[in-house]
């Protein structure tokens, strides 16, 4: 892989990292009134497929949809705004952090209904087909919405019609609280749920981002030229609670020795040794990120702090389109 | 001139003008190219538009309202259909979390241009599951737009309106409707979402009606002109939004509502209409406005109980003499099992 693309992936991870670890710390603060659903420990599996994605492909998303947003190119200083309730946030504010949208960047939209962005997603694709574009629409969701019926409606239809979809589910092993054991079957992989459906369906390791994106890749190249949708599972691991900004191990339902050995796969630190020890980036270059990074963070919170709220005319607007 | 159509010819001719006019705009529904046509309102589409724009879908109601979202979102402007309201039911999550909210819920950036045609049922022991008439679920909704046509012409011109509306519209057609003949003008007309009708002209009593309820309030109007009671007949036409003064003008005049709907009475969408008039026009009531809809009791199949089970023209009579302080005889609303009520008009061969 050119390393140009290596220090992007890292870049990508880092800044999603940085971003939701700031969201955890401030949310304390009480100021963002809304629930968030962070990515932390998730972070490749939306950088990997975001790097394989040009600006003018879509991508839907559900309830923890930050890293999805951020790695498509979503503004930041919007997000925050959205978050934190105002006007200048990406929607207004009347979204917040569980419907997060930038048109410009190709992101169509998040909505926290288990799965329904899923033939949203099939749909923007079908549309795209009839209009003669050649984009490729790609949907994020995690484990739980196999269990949803228009999962399976939805895969039907993208086989049934060749759509350039690539499905990717987050398979962090949790819906909320409730382990995939007393949802499905033992010995039954998700994958083979796709599979069912004529769908050509891939497993990766979902805390690398190199292999991520390469499974990506493929499977958006192929619907580029017309070859259908494709399937992708990732296994990895959300580290803090289901929504909010806390750890949850002390709560019961997964333990504090599962959590940790995921926390050795960190998809950041590992793939930071292999660059540094491939000479792909130097401490500095790192510490410049960070950097970066931190400024831009900076300038995005106090943007979404100094915003005003919407005005009250705004409650009773957008009911309708004109 | 007076060229006529029946209605579900004028759907028929809605749709294929739209579908000429604009390449966005696109149809699909179970059963809409297969012989029957979706009760002849499809017919001949598919062989004029092809089968890329005029499709059959798989049995994934709540999928396939999705694709027709996210297509939508895109710049297509889907016509969904389907046989039976009751089916449409299994879209209810697409519907009401995802199409009505997209527009709000991203701060007015994108807008659901779609149109979601639901059949209501009746007779002919369609039964619990083949003739609901659920209106109410989606008025109660924000963010959606609910048509119900009476008559040919507004058939033709409510649903033009719709499919070139840039909001999701649920587009309620009665079977029973679907073969009566109205003049319906051969060019493409629009008749404007929002504005009821006034179906005919009265002084002392309004009926402000839904869909087939409009006929059985006319026929209503024509037995109490007999009796002297010069009734007002509303077609609302559009339950959202409402056209709520056209409503309230009638009942000042008159001093005297019953609402007739061919859904259920309990939050129902005549319950709506009789809360917006005591509150706007409470002083203007000479009596207390009274509903006309369903028993809140499911669909019975056999045509015994079903006879039971629908309001006719007949409810509204003896509704309409007891408001006016005349005598009225309850005897014609024992409908008996030896009349067939089952049955749209006599021409009518089962099955359905």
């Amino acid at each position: 892989m050119e390393t140009e693309t290596l220090q992007e992936l890292y870049y990508q991870m880092l800044r999603i990292r940085m971003i939701e670890e700031k969201i955890a710390e401030l949310y304390s603060e009480q100021e963002m009134r809304c629930p968030v659903h962070l990515s932390i420990g998730q972070e490749a599996v939306a950088a990997g497929v975001c790097a394989s994605l040009s600006r003018e492909d879509y991508v839907l998303s559900s309830h923890r949809s930050h890293a999805h947003y951020l790695a498509k190119g979503g503004d930041l200083k919007a997000m925050m705004a959205e978050i934190y309730g105002k006007v200048t946030g990406c929607s207004k504010g009347k979204g917040g952090s569980m419907h997060l949208v930038d048109l410009f960047a190709g992101f169509l939209g998040a909505t926290p209904i288990v799965g329904s962005t899923i033939p949203i997603a099939v749909g923007a694709a079908f549309g795209s087909v009839m209009r003669g574009e050649q984009r490729v629409t790609t949907v994020f969701f995690g484990d739980g919405t196999t269990e949803e019926g228009v999962f399976h409606e939805s895969l039907n239809f993208a086989v049934l019609k060749t759509l350039p979809v690539v499905f990717v589910c987050e398979n962090n092993l949790y819906s909320v609280y409730s382990p995939l054991s007393v949802r499905q079957p033992e010995g039954r992989e998700i994958s083979c749920l796709a599979e069912g459906h004529g769908i050509e369906t891939f497993q990766g390791d979902g805390n690398n981002v190199t292999e991520v994106f390469g499974l990506s890749e493929q499977a958006v190249s192929k619907a580029r030229q017309g070859g259908g949708p494709t399937f992708l599972e990732f296994a990895t691991y959300r580290w803090r609670e289901h929504c909010g900004p806390n750890y949850d191990n002390d709560l019961g339902y997964r333990t504090e020795s599962e959590f940790l050995e995921w926390k050795q796969r960190d998809p950041i630190e590992t793939f930071k040794e292999r660059l540094l020890g491939d000479n792909v980036l130097c401490i500095q270059d790192i510490d410049a990120m960070a950097k970066k990074v931190e400024a831009e963070i900076d300038e995005a919170v106090a943007f979404a702090k100094d915003s005003p709220f919407p005005e009250g005319e705004l409650l009773l607007e957008h009911i309708y389109a004109v | 001139m007076d060229r006529e159509l029946k209605f579900f010819q004028a759907i028929n001719e809605a749709i294929d003008q739209c579908l000429a006019k604009d390449p966005a705009v696109y149809l699909m529904g179970l059963g809409v190219p297969d012989p029957k046509g979706i009760f002849g309102s499809t017919l001949g589409l598919q062989e004029k538009y092809g089968s890329a724009r005029v499709m059959d879908m798989p049995a994934s109601e709540n999928g396939m309202t999705g694709v027709a979202i996210g297509s939508a979102l895109v710049g297509m402007r889907p016509i969904m259909t389907h046989q039976r309201f009751d089916f449409a039911v299994l879209a209810m999550e697409q519907i009401v979390n995802q199409a009505a909210n997209w527009h709000y819920m991203f701060g007015g950036q994108m807008s659901v241009p779609l149109v979601i045609r639901m059949i209501v049922g009746r007779g002919w022991g369609q039964g619990p599951q083949h003739s609901q008439s659920l209106q109410a679920w989606f008025v109660h909704v924000p963010g959606l737009k609910v048509v119900m046509p009476t008559t040919p012409y507004d058939a033709k011109g409510l649903l033009i309106s719709s499919i070139e509306d840039n909001n999701p519209v649920i587009f309620i057609e009665h079977r029973w409707l679907y073969n009566i003949t109205g003049h319906v003008p051969e060019e493409v007309y629009r008749v404007p979402l929002g504005h009821a009708r006034v179906a005919r002209e009265g002084d002392d009593l309004t009926i402000a009606a839904t869909s087939y309820m409009t006929l059985e309030a006319l026929r209503a109007a024509e037995m109490l002109a007999e009796d002297g009671i010069g009734v007002e007949v509303i077609d609302i036409r559009t339950l959202k939004p409402l056209d709520e003064a056209l409503i309230l003008e009638s009942v000042r005049k008159t001093g005297r509502l019953i609402v007739a709907d061919t859904g259920w009475k309990t939050v129902g969408f005549g319950a709506e209409i009789v809360a917006r008039v005591v509150e706007e026009a409470f002083s203007d009531l000479k009596s207390a406005p009274i509903r006309v809809a369903l028993p809140d009791c499911p669909t019975p199949t056999t045509p015994a109980l079903a006879n039971l089970y629908y309001p006719r023209a007949a409810h509204m009579v003896v509704t309409a003499r007891q408001m006016m302080g005349r005598s009225a005889d309850e005897s014609v609303l024992h409908a008996t099992t030896s009349v067939l009520l089952d049955v749209p008009d006599m021409s009518f061969k089962g099955p359905f």
